[in-house]
């Protein structure tokens, strides 16, 4: 069975190649574009891992991930945090909220792709 | 009080000009028989002193810039 | 005609008048015009100095020694010219200080040391006793003598006649009741006597004045002028000798230790301290003082020798006492009217004295010796009673009454043995024993209190010896014997040729011993030790009194707590609590506040209620009585030391140290405020860097993530290498576009943008760029509407940039708007001296908290909508930036649900163009 990623960003570009590259790896994809949508996706259907972008609208990945983190049923809900805020104080914050990895804008597709399955135990 | 420096100094000098003017030797210059003026010698001298100090003073005191 | 009674009516009218005149200038102080602020009463308020001893005396000495009664006027003249410095800083001191006598003074400098003051007040008392028996003496004999007009008859001895029947027991009791009236009716907290003063002043007017009128009749009545009775004198051999001093050392000694002696006295005889020191209203009054009473001095004496001549060649035979000759030769020549204004002249001389010197001793008396003994005796328990004012008035009375008994004791006991002047000059090298402590307390820090002690004791002890004491014996009181003999048979001890010194006389001789032992004991004592906290504090707040402004120093050196509530009770019960609370109210007004509750208790309230209650009690006893209800922290000496040469060190450059810290002070505002600029500048540059690299990293994320994928995977459908390519494009676009705005903004921001200013037309602007956005409005299907007024002016602008301007204003426009259904307007006007443009919209709208965020740099609306909108962020700002730089603004109007009207004006007058290159740089 495929593992299954939802993808939250507010640029539509980035989507849609986050999208193609997930898809290409053969993985299972949902899509949100604000913070409300991915939170409501993850009730739905929960995803194995989150792609999760910082600036987002309506609720912004922080509050995402520390919403997810805060839900014990949750836990297992991989977190990688994308951001184009490369501060350390930013990743700091990622991390001590739960996220489980911290990528940079722009990122290598590759480092990326290894990242999602080293996260999944695919590796 | 205007505390200016040059009267105080002034008054001072004054002062001791009264003291040698008021005392031996100077005094003793004065001190013999004699008249000026129909007046006793030492008397005119003592007075005529006394009277030049205080105009001084006076000088000293009232010409002073406030 | 000269009846006792007429005597006596004439005398107690002029007593009235006195008093009246004391009366009208304390009504006129109390309204707060005084009477006496001015320099020349204050001249003549000195003249005090003139007694009966003047008056009557002079004469009589002159008559001896010929111009041997001189030196007691020239030594003042002399002084007078050191007032400038010297007593012009005990005036200041003493004010600072509100000094009340001449004991509260020397207590005050040596640590405000009871003892001390007690001391100081004794000396004066014992001392001042024979020169107040001269008065009665004086002003009893020339009523005897006035008495028997017209006969000349010379008063019988003091003692012969029965205690009842003696005149100046009644004088006494006259001059003590009269004083008592007039010195304490009320008590004040500065203990001045404004009153007084203008009484005093108008007695030295009569004085004078009577005295004139005996030397010009003398002079000019009953001879013709001074070269007359001056040729007259060269005839006879005892007279001829007096025109001339004996030419030997021991005259011209004795010449030289009245003239000293004269000097310390003008200072410290307590009447001089009183009225040259405590009753001063004004240190100004000082300057013509220097020269004026000098003037008056050389006035009183110019007939003295010419009288004693006259009287000599009247009553050749030495029947007639010369000290009377002012009243009897008038008397002889059967001049009742001026006999009788000669009495009144030497009644208000001998008044005068005798109303200054008991005030000012009684003040000493009550403040320096019973009020100390008295707060000490817990028995009494006057720590309990609340109002003492009357007990502190009722003091003084009897201290009045006292001192007058006693000189009239004195009077009985030893007034025959010596003429006016003799009993003068006791009194005189009495209170020259105070010059070593008041002169080195205020030129020299190191004076001790005990060292005060030391030289005041021994200097009083050898005065009492060496003249007070042979007094007794000269009227018979003492044996004999000791003077003739020595102490004990000692030859050494002789009390007039003490070890053996003899050749001078008893007043020279007795000056020398006693400064000797009273200087040396002072020098030496003093030096044993350091000063301690207290005398160095007051030592330096005395000598440096001119570097020390009112108040700032003396607080300085206390330290510690307490209450109002407990200060204004204890003021209270010795001014009374009226007077308290209305002292307190103005202290507090004076620092702004309006009542006393919101008084703090600091060191310089305690401060300003110990000087207060100095005032009424004197300056040691005030500081006993603060001290007990305020917790004091004792400095230690090396606090007072380091505070002194800190205040010193500052207080050297204290002038350029105020102006440079002003000018540093501003400086450093500015630095502040240049430093809290580049701050907000750093910190906005910092948000903005941060804001700029997430707007290029996020295309550049789209862009590198499908050139990869593309670059990967070369077998990617056509479909979606067109898509990916595409998406790139647009990116790399989006990219292209942001960087050249921050660029643009960077520019104007920097003042590095070209700018092509030139007349344009507003219309031409409008329609040129509504048709670049046509394919916009096509897109979305917008309606647009134009609303342009013709004839508007044109302006001077950028042509270039407005277009940017409503490019910018028109996408956002078309951005916001809802596709089919939006509708945008455009209008173009002129009002007064500008041009305005209006974009409308019929969108979303704008919250009025985003209304002032959509002009910062990235911030979009977008945040808080679903879709992110397009867009850099930096439109709105730039547009803001051109149009401000053109003078006009920008602004938006709008609320939610309503739409948005985007506007701006461009100024019509040509002067905008300098003035906002001003506004640009900030």
């Amino acid at each position: 069975m495929s593992k299954r990623i939802l993808i939250v960003d507010d640029e539509p570009n980035i989507v849609v190649s986050l999208e193609f590259l997930m898809k290409r790896e053969g993985f299972e994809v949902a899509v949100a574009a604000d913070g409300e949508a991915a939170l409501r996706s993850v009730e739905e259907k929960k995803p194995d891992l989150v792609l999760l972008d910082i600036m987002l609208p309506k609720k912004n990945g922080f509050e995402v991930c520390q919403t997810i983190r805060a839900n014990p049923e949750w836990q297992s809900i991989k977190v990688v945090m994308l951001t184009a805020k490369g501060r350390d104080t930013e990743v700091a914050k990622g991390t001590a909220l739960g996220a489980d990895a911290y990528m940079t804008k722009p990122f290598s597709t590759k480092d990326l792709i290894a990242q999602v399955r080293q996260i999944l135990d695919m590796a | 009080m205007n505390r200016s420096i040059i009267t105080g100094q002034r008054l001072a000098a004054i002062f001791l000009l009264g003291c040698v003017l008021f005392n031996y030797p100077l005094i003793a210059l004065f001190n013999k028989p004699g008249e000026i003026v129909d007046i006793p010698l030492l008397y005119f001298y003592l007075f005529g002193a006394w009277a030049l100090l205080i105009g001084l003073m006076a000088l000293a005191i009232e010409r002073r810039k406030e | 005609m000269l009846q006792g009674w007429v005597i006596a009516s004439v005398s107690f009218a002029y007593l009235g008048v006195l008093f009246g005149i004391a009366y009208f200038g304390d009504k006129r102080a109390d309204a707060g015009r005084s009477v006496i602020a001015n320099p020349t009463i204050y001249a003549l308020s000195l003249a005090v100095y003139c007694t009966t001893w003047t008056f009557y005396g002079s004469v009589g000495r002159a008559a001896t020694t010929g111009i041997g009664f001189l030196p007691i006027y020239l030594g003042p003249t002399l002084m007078a010219g050191l007032w400038w410095y010297v007593m012009l800083k005990i005036i200041r001191i003493s004010k600072a200080n509100r000094i009340t006598s001449i004991a509260d003074f020397i207590s005050s400098r040596y640590g405000k040391s009871q003892s001390l003051g007690g001391l100081v007040t004794i000396i004066a008392v014992v001392g001042i006793v024979p020169y107040i028996s001269l008065q009665l003496k004086a002003v009893s004999n020339s009523f005897i003598i006035l008495l028997n007009y017209p006969g000349i008859v010379m008063p019988a001895k003091a003692g012969a006649q029965p205690l009842l029947q003696d005149s100046a027991l009644y004088i006494a009791m006259i001059l003590a009741a009269f004083t008592i009236l007039f010195g304490t009716r009320h008590l004040d907290a500065t203990e001045r006597h404004e009153g007084m003063v203008a009484a005093i002043a108008f007695e030295s007017l009569v004085k004078l004045l009577a005295f004139l009128a005996v030397g010009i009749f003398v002079t000019f009545g009953i001879y013709n002028g001074f070269g007359d009775i001056f040729d007259r004198a060269e005839l006879v051999p005892k007279l001829k000798a007096l025109m001339t001093v004996a030419d030997s050392g021991a005259s011209y000694g004795s010449w030289w230790s009245l003239t000293f002696l004269s000097m310390l006295s003008i200072m410290f005889l307590p009447r001089q301290f009183q009225i040259a020191v405590v009753e001063n209203v004004n240190e100004r009054h000082l300057a013509r003082a220097i020269w004026l009473f000098p003037l008056y001095l050389i006035l009183i004496n110019i007939f003295v020798l010419p009288i004693a001549v006259g009287g000599m060649l009247h009553f050749p035979d030495g029947s007639v006492d010369a000290d009377t000759f002012v009243l009897t030769l008038p008397m002889v020549e059967r001049q009742e009217a001026l006999a009788l204004f000669v009495f009144i002249g030497g009644l208000s001389a001998a008044t005068g004295m005798v109303i200054v010197e008991t005030i000012a001793l009684s003040t000493m008396v009550c403040n320096d010796l019973v009020m100390p003994v008295l707060l000490r005796w817990k028995a009494l328990r006057l720590h309990e009673e609340q109002d003492l004012s009357w007990l502190l008035l009722s003091i003084r009375r009897w201290a009045i009454a006292a001192i007058l008994l006693l000189g009239y004791i004195y009077f009985r006991a030893a007034g025959e043995a010596y003429a006016l002047v003799g009993i003068g000059l006791i009194s005189f090298a009495a209170v020259a024993q105070f010059a070593p402590a008041i002169f080195g307390g205020i030129y020299w820090k190191g004076g001790t209190r005990q060292g005060a002690i030391a030289g005041l004791t021994a200097g009083f002890a050898v005065w009492t010896y060496t003249l007070l004491l042979p007094s007794f014996a000269k009227s018979g009181w003492l044996s004999l014997d000791f003077i003739k003999e020595g102490l004990f048979g000692v030859t050494l001890l002789k009390p007039q040729q003490l070890f053996g010194l003899a050749g001078l006389d008893e007043i020279s001789h007795s000056l020398f011993w006693s400064m000797l032992a009273n200087i040396g004991c002072y020098v030496a004592v003093s030096l044993r030790r350091r000063p301690d906290v207290v005398e160095t504090s007051q030592g330096t707040l005395f000598v440096d009194v001119f570097r020390h402004t009112e108040g700032a120093g003396r607080s300085r050196f206390w330290r510690g707590s307490a209450q109002v509530q407990d200060l204004l009770p204890l003021i209270g019960r010795f001014l009374g609590p009226e007077r308290a609370r209305e002292a307190f109210l103005a202290y507090a007004r004076r620092h702004g506040q309006t009542s006393i509750e919101q008084l703090q208790a600091n060191a310089d309230l305690v401060h300003f209620a110990e000087t207060l209650l100095a005032g009424a009690i004197g300056g040691a006893s005030a500081r006993v009585m603060v001290a007990s209800v305020v917790k004091e922290e004792p400095l230690g000496i090396d606090e007072v030391m380091n505070i002194l040469d800190e205040a010193s060190q500052v207080r050297a450059y204290s002038r350029q140290l105020e102006q440079k810290s002003r000018e540093l002070e501003a400086a450093t505002a500015e630095l502040r405020a240049a430093n809290e600029r580049l701050k907000e500048l750093d910190r906005m540059k910092d948000d903005f860097m941060s804001t700029v690299t997430h707007e290029l990293r996020t295309p550049l994320t789209s862009i590198r993530a499908f050139s990869e994928i593309l670059l990967e995977d070369p077998k990617t459908n056509l479909a979606n290498r067109k898509k990916f390519l595409a998406i790139i494009v647009k990116e790399t676009e989006r990219l292209t576009r942001l960087i050249n705005q921050v660029l643009d903004m960077a520019k104007i921001e920097s003042g590095n943008a070209e700018w092509h200013t030139a007349e344009i037309d507003l219309h031409e602007v409008i329609e040129e760029s509504v048709a670049a956005t046509s394919s916009l409005f096509g897109d979305k299907r917008l309606s647009l509407d134009m609303a342009l007024e013709g004839g508007v002016p044109k302006v001077m602008a950028d042509r270039d940039r407005l277009i940017q301007v409503m490019l910018n204003l028109l996408s956002n426009a078309v951005k916001f708007c809802e596709a089919d259904r939006g509708r945008v307007a455009v209008k173009l006007s002129a009002g007064g001296d500008a041009v305005r443009v209006d974009v409308e919209d019929n969108g979303p709208g704008i919250s009025e908290q985003d209304q002032r965020t959509i002009f910062e740099k990235f911030r979009q609306v977008g945040d808080t909508m679903t879709a992110k909108p397009q867009g850099t962020g930096l439109g709105l700002p730039i547009s803001r930036q051109i149009i401000e730089h053109f003078g006009g603004r920008l602004w938006v109007e709008s609320s939610p649900g309503q739409g948005a009207t985007f506007s701006f004006t461009l100024p019509l007058n040509r002067e905008g163009d300098t003035r906002h290159e001003e506004r640009t740089e900030k």
